[in-house]
């Protein structure tokens, strides 16, 4: 599709928490204008009893991308169950105006024949299922945030007609439910869960009994305490054939977090520098990469003990 | 309905199918299944004995390679294939796109189940897989309710099957990485979830700390029983209130639904358990296949006895009962 010298994309992923629908939408304003983002992934991929939230907003916001020349990508439910889910879903992936990302297996049905993009949460481990959905249309596929370095690097090379993507910042989704956890926690059910999420826009902290900050709920989502930063690793991966990069919303300065990253891949900054600077615009937890170096995922391996290439 | 039961090794296998298992599902000693625990599952020549012994006995055996195919290491996974296929297995259960793809272009005449691993959780996914792969039946996610399987059974191209007793997961399965975060082994990947190989009990004051990798799951006051840090059955601690955060530590218990899941079209029932000891697959089995056999209304008094094999002693419905979300 593009030559490997072509420069790396930068991505926005779809916020993953429940910020209220105005903050939603001026959130994805200033990114439109002001962010060096090259691509936006817009939609609830969490859960569907947020979409009304956000849906009065999505025209707005996407005419404010394409206004500012970023593409933008509709992203599909990650967990689907419900009746009016799989409507929406096959609603979604029916449209042609905008390329969707399939996020769960009932996307990827009705996305078949057509270009489309695929989500970290659809398991791509190995070549031959890369090659399987390239096969099927997929033209863009973002790994599993779990994937060791090793498996990313031998599924780029086997698979060039495919742009990979892979997760380079935020707090990594590590698994979903059907129940809500945010509204367990919180003593209610997830029928009458009073939309208690939209109270943590950062997801609700889960400390170990040694008071150790260890997981974050983000509804019936369970993300990492932790914030994945690929931003030492950029370099390596672009050498391993990943052209796209995910910069995944969290509550801080995405503007700049976008623009650092942009700089190490463009040669202007040093990477250790900007681990300096992304830790202070995000000081609310450490920083991780232990998936993508193939040890405990909540691990940070120091710069020293950089990937084979 | 049939009656699917685990089998770790060859005599659990025989205890199964003595027990009244319509088919037994087992997998290969290596990272291909997603029970890879030390001392447990089949070489080939022990899969090639079982399968043989079971089909003299009338009993089907579904060989489990439900992990997904490492980059650059997919042969394994296709050899386990090719050699279940060789057995004589009456199903492969798979999970990985990528190694349904070769199945079912390699053996177009091997019947393909799909793995609880494969999220399948609408009747679109399930389609998806039916065509893509020309899947005969899917393991259904254990976060539907009973409502869900009901119509998720009566739309979808192909048969369905269940679990009803012993582990429950409590996030979609084949989605967590939960575990790779604590312990950098996973379920998707290893075939293994929060492992023993990180698993420390370790005395603390007069508490007794069970700790998975570098993080403490639970605490026992002494002379509790302390239970295994499974990570989404631990304690946690969310603005300082102290909880089970995901669930407690129970296991599934669906027998009490029996009769709806018949209703609902449900062609099978699944028992996990596969690293479970021969003696526990004998007596949960044979309960299950006498309390089918029995009357609805007979069945509670027989499945009763069963409330002393569970984990912990606690179980669940789980997500067939919708107040469980």
């Amino acid at each position: 599709m593009t030559a490997p010298h072509t420069r790396p994309t930068l991505t926005l992923g779809p916020v993953l928490f429940h910020w209220d629908g105005p903050a939603w939408r001026d959130f994805h304003f200033r990114i439109a204008d002001e962010a060096v983002i090259d691509e936006v992934y817009v939609g609830e991929t969490v859960c569907s009893k947020r979409q009304p939230f956000i849906e009065p907003h999505l025209p707005e916001v996407i005419d404010r991308f394409t206004s500012a020349g970023k593409r933008v990508i509709l992203s599909s439910l990650t967990l689907i169950t419900l009746e009016r889910e799989l409507r929406a879903t096959r609603d979604l992936a029916g449209q042609d105006d905008f390329l969707v990302e399939a996020n769960d297996l009932a996307a990827l049905r009705h996305l078949a024949g057509r270009p489309h993009a695929v989500g970290p949460i659809v398991n791509v481990y190995n070549a031959p299922t890369a090659a399987l959905l390239a096969q099927r249309g997929a033209q863009v596929i973002c790994l599993p945030p779990e994937l060791p370095a090793n498996s990313i690097r031998q599924i780029a090379s086997a698979t060039p007609q495919v742009a990979f993507e892979v997760f380079a910042f935020g707090r990594v989704p590590l698994a979903i439910s059907a129940r809500c956890a945010h509204a367990r926690a919180r003593g209610l059910h997830k029928d009458n869960c009073q939309f208690v999420c939209g109270q943590d826009p950062d997801g609700l902290r889960l400390d170990t009994l040694d008071a150790e900050p260890f997981l974050a709920i983000n509804g019936v989502q369970t993300v990492s305490h932790a914030c994945q930063s690929l931003v030492e690793d950029l370099d390596d991966l672009v050498a391993m054939g990943v052209r796209r990069f995910r910069l995944s919303p969290q509550r801080c300065d995405m503007v700049a977090v976008a623009q650092i990253h942009r700089d190490v891949l463009d040669g202007r900054l040093k990477a250790m520098e900007a681990r300096a600077s992304l830790a202070a615009l995000y000081p609310e937890a450490p920083f991780s990469n232990g998936f993508l170096h193939g040890v405990v995922g909540a691990a940070w391996v120091e710069g020293r003990h950089r990937l084979p290439r | 309905m049939e009656l699917i039961c685990p089998a770790g090794n060859s005599a659990a296998y025989r205890e199964a199918v003595e027990a009244g298992a319509d088919a037994v599902y087992c997998g290969f000693r290596n990272e291909t299944n997603a029970r890879n625990f030390p001392g447990l599952n089949f070489s080939r020549d022990e899969m090639a004995a079982a399968i043989a012994f079971g089909h003299s006995r009338g009993v089907m055996s579904f060989v489990a390679i439900n992990t997904f195919m490492r980059a650059g290491s997919e042969q394994l996974w296709f050899e386990a294939v090719d050699d279940a296929v060789t057995a004589g297995a009456d199903a492969v259960i798979l999970a990985d796109m990528g190694l349904m793809a070769y199945t079912a272009r390699r053996h177009p005449a091997q019947r393909i189940h799909v793995s609880v691993q494969a999220a399948a959780a609408s009747v679109d996914s399930v389609a998806f897989l039916v065509e893509a792969f020309g899947a005969k039946r899917v393991v259904l996610p254990r976060v539907l309710s009973l409502a869900e399987v009901r119509n998720l059974t009566h739309q979808a191209p192909c048969e369905t099957e269940v679990f009803v007793f012993g582990g429950l997961c409590v996030m979609a399965e084949g989605r967590c990485s939960l575990s790779s975060y604590a312990t950098g082994l996973s379920p998707n990947m290893n075939g293994v979830c929060s492992p023993a190989s990180h698993v420390r009990y370790v005395p603390q004051g007069t508490e007794l700390v069970s700790r998975l990798g570098d993080y403490t799951i639970d605490r026992f006051a002494a002379g509790r029983p302390a239970g295994y840090p499974t990570l989404c059955k631990g304690r946690f601690s969310a603005d300082g209130r102290v909880a089970h955060s995901f669930e407690d530590p129970v296991s599934l218990d669906a027998l009490g639904h029996l009769e709806e899941l018949r209703k609902a079209g449900v062609k099978a029932l699944k028992i996990e358990g596969r690293q479970r000891g021969k003696a526990y697959v004998a007596e949960v089995v044979s309960t299950i296949r006498r309390a089918l056999e029995a009357r609805p209304e007979a069945r509670p008094a027989i499945l009763s006895r069963l409330s002393r094999v569970s984990e912990g002693q606690r179980t669940t419905a789980g997500a067939y009962d919708k107040r469980w979300r």
